[in-house]
């Protein structure tokens, strides 16, 4: 990679010669700012689990292939961009940094993230944004069923289609989908897009850089906060 | 956990080559499933009026040419044609149904794995890697083929307990997942003259199959009775004559990958175990969706 005025160079890594821990720890070894190779290249993923998990640093990695299961994993910090698809749990549990996928990712895509932006250029099947605890998460194509079921805290942003229960049992993450919603979960509901929310998409859309999709387009979907946890007289309980 | 591999060749470069690749496949999905692995593999057509079956012997000096013999003698002349550690495949000039049943009245040191006229089924206890050395998988050509890696959780480790399942002529059912009402369902099946070996809960998916097939429905219909009448996780993938069906339960708990190229079209538990295969970097992608059954047949893609 070259840049004006300076030449950085890229640290590749083939897992086809190079055991995964290997990468792992070489990565883990940059945390808390210790001098290395700012911008990582893997190649020949071949669909392994857990590359570049429990990043701590600011560096840049780039997966050049499809990715396994729980990919960028706990993530601080670091961006993460997979040139392919990636498995179940991308960026599962992030806490800060960004995560990128070109392709299409598996179930459970963000799960319990408390932090940072993943973006998903492709579609991501169900239960995206589970659990989700603050994550932002923006996905070009459509979200599978149960996508953001007990989603607590955070924002989800889908320019296609949602599935079956959506935001099944949320707490007060926001939703917002541009295409159809097959159906809502449970204490979900539709809500008015007022322009704040509307602001809030087009700032997501632009860190993604989805230039596309328009954002008054959306609509916003929340909790009716009618459930058990939600009712005062139940609050002494734990 | 258990991983899952079908395979589906659509030029004859694949055909020729399927085993080798089906024992890629599968040996990547080692750590999903180390206690067992098996195949079902489609291929060598028995002449009309003649049915192939895989036999079992836990006896791996059993005389095979002996059980030939007898069976040449009572049903009609019978000719052991390969013989892969504690299986051999026998094609006898009879139907299926008859050969099965002659085998199960007179040898009961002997198991019938699959019944048919194309499909061979291989299974045993022990890791993937180890399994297809010892029944050379990389030998195998064929049109189509099914893997599966077990890890145990409804039943013990046995070679009986392994996938694929036979359920019917040319039918066969591997699964990811574990069903919770297999024991009831059994007690169903078993009234209606459908048999089981073990106390396995893929063996009764399998019986449940194989039941509503008997009773007219379609692949799909018996797939789709799958929804109401079986409770519990499932991926499923079911090899026929002609190909191979999927299906997923409506939650999806378990992984499926979906791939296909002008060669061939591969199932997987993950993408890794499809990443093997020539071409697989621009292979198309997707993972099916829950409750939707996949099927694909050799007329369809011809």
């Amino acid at each position: 990679m070259t840049t004006v005025g300076e030449v950085t160079s890229v640290e590749v890594v083939d897992l086809a010669t190079t055991p995964l821990r290997e990468l792992n720890q070489r990565l883990h070894d940059l945390a808390g700012g210790a001098p290395g190779p700012r911008h990582w290249r893997v190649l020949n993923p071949n669909g392994a689990h857990a590359i570049a998990c429990g990043l701590d640093a600011e560096i840049e990695v780039e997966v050049k292939g499809h990715a396994g299961y729980y990919c960028a994993g706990m993530n601080k910090l670091a961006t993460v961009r997979v040139h392919g698809n990636a498995g179940t749990g991308v960026a599962e549990n992030m806490m800060s940094g960004l995560v990128v996928v070109e392709g299409n990712v598996s179930q459970s895509a963000g799960a319990t993230g408390r932090g940072g932006l993943l973006v998903v250029h492709g579609d991501a099947s169900a239960r995206c944004g589970i659990s989700m605890k603050g994550i932002e998460i923006v996905v070009r194509g459509s979200v599978g069923h149960m996508s953001a079921f007990m989603a607590q805290t955070g924002c989800l942003v889908v320019c296609g289609d949602a599935g079956d229960a959506l935001g099944d049992s949320i707490y007060e993450a926001r939703l917002y989908v541009r295409g159809s919603v097959k159906g809502l979960g449970a204490d979900c509901v539709e809500k008015e897009m007022r322009e704040e929310h509307v602001a809030q998409v087009r700032g997501l859309l632009d860190r993604a850089q989805i230039d596309d999709a328009d954002p008054s387009e959306f609509r916003r979907y929340g909790s009716a906060r009618q459930l058990y946890t939600f009712k005062v007289d139940n609050a002494g309980v734990y | 956990m258990c991983g899952i591999v079908g395979l589906f060749a659509k030029t004859g470069e694949i055909e020729q080559s399927l085993g080798e690749h089906l024992g890629a496949m599968l040996v990547q999905m080692d750590d999903r499933g180390p206690d067992s692995a098996g195949v079902a593999v489609y291929r060598d057509p028995a002449p009309a009026g003649a049915s192939k079956l895989t036999l079992y012997s836990a006896d791996l000096l059993a005389d095979w040419t002996a059980l030939a013999g007898e069976l040449t003698a009572v049903i009609g002349a019978a000719e052991v044609t390969s013989v892969r550690s504690s299986h051999a495949v026998v094609v006898v000039e009879a139907g299926a149904a008859e050969a099965e049943d002659w085998v199960r009245a007179n040898r009961p040191d002997l198991r019938v794995v699959s019944a048919g006229s194309v499909i061979e089924i291989y299974k045993e206890v022990g890791r993937p890697h180890a399994f297809a050395r010892r029944f050379s998988l990389g030998d195998f050509h064929g049109t189509h083929a099914l893997g599966h890696t077990r890890m145990a959780t409804e039943s013990r480790v046995t070679t009986e307990g392994s996938h694929p399942f036979s359920t019917g002529l040319d039918l066969c059912l591997v699964h990811n997942g574990s069903l919770s009402n297999h024991n009831r369902l059994r007690q169903e099946l078993r009234r209606e003259g459908i048999r089981t070996q073990t106390e396995n809960d893929t063996e009764v998916a399998a019986g449940y199959l194989a039941w509503r097939l008997r009773e007219g429905a379609t692949l799909e219909q018996a797939l789709e009775g799958c929804l109401d009448d079986l409770d519990g996780f499932y991926t499923f993938l079911v090899g026929t004559a002609d190909g191979f069906a999927v299906l997923r339960d409506p939650i999806a708990c378990k992984p499926a990958v979906l791939a296909e190229t002008d060669e061939w079209v591969a199932m997987a538990s993950e993408w890794r175990a499809i990443a093997v295969l020539p071409g697989a970097g621009d292979a198309r992608m997707w993972e099916p969706e829950p409750a939707v059954v996949y099927a694909w047949e050799k007329q369809a893609v011809a």
